[in-house]
């Protein structure tokens, strides 16, 4: 007799039979999983938020303060009646700057340029230097106890280098003979940067009519340009100095380096 | 259900092919990143100590 051997097949091994193997297994709630994914949910946001914070946001309100600026550039020159049609004498001597009176806290008094700092770079500078009322708001403050733009004694002017639209980020990138114009209603301040001071952030030397020299009266008109150091701290303060040049009217038109920037068309 | 995963659910709750997907959540990313730009950003910044640069 034959006999035939029937074998029970052995288990085999498909693709089949290993998706559903693994469906399985998956099917199971992982609740370390969902944790995990929402951990690295919050990760990435933390540094969206630093880049935002440190970098997109600065872009934002430096283009904002930018063009606030140049506005508020162009409005003195029409209440000035001042236009670039006629031709300007670019090399005279003025005489002695007008000086104005302090302004209210808070407003905005003049704008700066700065060539250093970038060719199209303005920005607004506020009486003042309190966090949320000025700096906060992306302007430049200026001490309220220093010296107005031209008048003999210190100008001192304070901004962010990190946040708030850092208006002061290059600040360590001034070097010994660049251009810094103060524009407000009456015309233009040009200071020459002459050094870089650190200090600690209780350095209120710098400030003095005559920086570091405690009570003694000015003969110079200097300028005080602050900011905190190192960039990502706020224990010590970088201070750029710049010493008086020269003064032009409003309806004299702006220096030559600058003119191309402040004449732009909007 | 398959991957319990939230992102993995997300997927497929979504309808459409592939590629219907990944726009439906290109412009789901793009409105959440306005959202934290303009609102939730600026929000979270007012909770942080305020940096100083002035002298005292």
């Amino acid at each position: 007799m034959l006999r035939i051997e029937v074998m029970s097949e052995p288990p085999v091994v498909t693709r089949r039979s290993l998706r559903n193997a693994r469906k399985k297994r998956e099917r199971r709630i992982s609740i370390v999983g969902i944790f995990g994914e929402l951990l690295i949910t919050c990760g990435v946001l933390v540094f969206l938020f630093l880049g935002w914070q440190l970098w997109l946001n600065d872009l934002i309100l430096g283009a904002v303060d930018n063009k606030d600026a140049a506005e508020l550039s162009k409005v003195w020159d029409t209440t000035n009646n001042f236009t670039d049609d006629e031709p300007q004498i670019t090399t005279k001597d003025y005489g002695d700057p007008v000086v104005s009176t302090a302004p209210a806290e808070g407003k905005t008094f003049a704008v700066m340029y700065v060539p250093r700092f970038g060719k199209d770079w303005v920005r607004e500078i506020a009486e003042g230097t309190g966090l949320t009322d000025v700096l906060n708001t992306r302007r430049i403050g200026h001490y309220d106890n220093s010296q107005m733009p031209g008048e003999i004694g210190n100008f001192a002017v304070a901004a962010h280098r990190l946040t708030y639209g850092a208006p002061f980020k290059d600040i360590n990138l001034l070097r010994a003979g660049d251009k810094v114009y103060v524009k407000t209603e009456k015309g233009y301040y040009t200071y020459v940067v002459r050094n870089l001071e650190y200090v600690d952030r209780h350095g209120v030397g710098v400030l003095y009519k005559v920086p570091q020299t405690e009570g003694k009266d000015p003969t110079a008109r200097v300028m005080t340009i602050m900011s905190c150091n190192p960039v990502w701290s706020t224990a010590e303060r970088i201070i750029a100095y710049a010493v008086y040049e020269s003064w032009r009217p409003i309806t004299a038109g702006p220096p030559a380096e600058i003119a191309p920037l402040v004449n732009a068309k909007p | 259900m398959r991957n319990p995963e939230l992102y993995a659910a997300l997927w497929r709750v979504l309808p459409g092919p592939w590629w219907v997907k990944l726009l439906i959540l290109l412009v789901l990313i793009t409105a959440l990143l306005f959202c934290l730009v303009e609102w939730i950003f600026p929000w979270v910044n007012t909770l942080l100590p305020l940096p100083d640069v002035t002298v005292e």
